[in-house]
């Protein structure tokens, strides 16, 4: 057999192969919406650190329709990173044991999403708390 | 036998002599409910063109020869069925990722190679002798390792690995799986030896835990979570060699 | 075989990933959507006296220095990889600019919080 004679296939558009592969991109690609908030959060902190009037008027930029339209689209990308990130959490740990059992994979994936959910619900009426009473 | 429903398989067909390129022919295959895709190849050998040439052993998804695309997703020929690509008929092509050798047959030897990197025999702590009697493992022990034991080297795990096919210095999902088998087992040691591999580019940091080798295992050795958890381990390694330079720290 | 560095990209990436998907989709909602519109948050907690209340706090400038890091660089990590992955040939200097660019992300922001200073 001629060695230089095997065939090998291009990669190509591999993504577009598979509903698994497609949907691999799309979790891939929420991480530009995670790194698009930073920079707002950055840009709010630059306005802060300029000034009240600068801040106010970037206060008033996040109350246009463009930007709550922006930070919807966002919150379903970051949403949708949340998920992702909690449901493959288990292929990154060594198998967890409780009294000599092992604990299932949806297991730790629905104690991660409870976390998840928790922690964000605290976060909210922490916020609640001190914007209503003080 | 009633023999009177038909399927068509079309097959990805290349001749190195003869082919510049694969080209695809299709075979019209009398089938039966209980035929799987590997039969209906074997029919079409025997009756129809004596040409095509695939892999094929056990016939039962233990020996893991009969690797294929079956209409883009990586299965073992012999464990799928011709009823359910009836009545649109299936495509089958050799795995993905692979050089093509002729017709169905890839190349292997890149695994092989890989295979050998990561050291997948027992390296025992201690020089015992079989006179010495069997080492001990309780049940749990085994358990810690006995998933990732179960791989059968079909290479469907390769096929479905993006970063084996873009990045093919990687060393992929089953030998990966087969390092962590080694390393997780009790009665091995040899732990420090492996880590080389494990801490290099093309080892667990090639994977960007896309998870489709998971998917596609037909045994459950879930070589994702393999890969992944060592990427803990490679970082506790990492950081501790730079306050403890010593090759391959960290048990 | 040579040692990867990428042990250290990856933390910051797994630091910043948990930090997205426990408190993310809230922070996003607070921040660009409630405070604006008044919604189940008044307008006014996001108001320049409590902003600079909270930035001037040693907590509050851990908070947003530690959020903006770590979202900059699990997100630039993860897109730096996603060009590999659609074949775009990927050398040091492509990794050089988006981590750079995590970087540069990183000392705005602990530049901007020292100098809106400290409670007095």
């Amino acid at each position: 057999m001629k060695a230089n004679s095997t065939y090998v296939r291009p990669m190509g558009a591999w993504w577009r192969r598979n509903a698994f592969y497609r949907s691999y991109m799309v979790r891939e690609a929420s991480a530009l919406f995670v790194t698009l908030y930073a920079v707002v959060l950055l840009i709010g902190l630059l306005r802060l650190a300029q000034g009240p009037a600068a801040y106010d008027a970037w206060r008033a930029s996040l109350a246009t329709p463009a930007s709550i339209a922006f930070h919807v689209v966002v919150l379903l990308l970051v949403a949708y990173h949340a998920w992702t990130w909690i449901a493959v959490m288990p292929k990154t740990m060594p198998f967890v044991r409780i009294g000599g059992r092992r604990i299932s994979d949806r297991t730790i994936v629905a104690f991660g999403a409870a976390a998840s959910i928790v922690a964000q619900l605290a976060c909210l009426a922490l916020l609640a708390w001190l914007g209503w009473t003080r | 036998m009633d023999a009177s429903r038909t399927i068509r398989i079309e097959c990805l067909r290349y001749d190195p002599e003869t082919d510049a390129a694969p080209r695809y022919q299709a075979y019209d295959v009398p089938f039966t409910d209980d035929m799987s895709v590997l039969q209906g190849l074997q029919y079409i050998k025997d009756h129809v063109d004596g040409s095509l040439t695939f892999r094929w052993s056990c016939r039962m998804a233990v020996c893991g020869s009969c690797g294929m695309m079956v209409n883009g997703t990586p299965s073992l020929s012999c464990e799928t069925f011709l009823r359910d690509f009836h009545p649109a008929g299936l495509r089958v092509e050799p795995l993905t990722h692979f050089p093509i050798v002729r017709d169905l047959v890839i190349d292997q030897s890149d695994f092989l190679r890989k295979l050998e990197m990561v050291k997948p025999y027992i390296i025992p702590a201690d020089s015992k002798t079989p006179a010495a009697g069997t080492h001990l493992q309780t049940p749990r022990q085994m358990d810690e390792y006995y998933q990732y034991a179960q791989c059968i080297n079909c290479l469907l795990c390769y096929a479905a690995c993006p970063q084996y096919g873009l990045t093919p210095s990687f060393i992929g999902p089953g030998a990966l799986a087969l390092l962590h088998r080694y390393n997780a087992d009790s009665r091995d040691d040899g732990r420090a030896q492996r880590m080389e591999v494990v801490n290099a580019e093309e080892g667990v940091w090639s994977c960007t835990l896309v998870g489709y080798c998971s998917e596609v295992c037909p045994k459950g050795v879930d070589p994702a979570r393999a890969v992944n958890q060592n990427k803990i381990n490679s970082t506790k390694d990492y950081f501790l060699h730079w306050l403890m330079p010593r090759p391959g720290v960290s048990r | 075989m040579k040692r990867s560095n990428k042990p250290i990209f990856w933390s910051l990436f797994g630091a910043g990933g948990t930090l997205a998907a426990l408190l993310g989709p809230m922070l996003v909602f607070v921040t660009g959507i409630a405070v604006p519109l008044g919604f189940l948050l008044p307008r006014d907690l996001m108001d320049y006296e409590r902003m600079l209340a909270f930035a001037r706090n040693g907590f509050g400038k851990l908070a947003i220095v530690a959020v903006i890091a770590l979202f900059l660089f699990h997100g630039l990590h993860r897109l730096y990889h996603c060009l590999h992955d659609f074949g775009i040939h990927v050398g040091p200097v492509l990794k050089a600019a988006f981590h750079g660019c995590a970087i540069a992300g990183t000392l705005v922001a602990i530049a901007l919080v020292t100098a809106i200073g400290f409670a007095r």
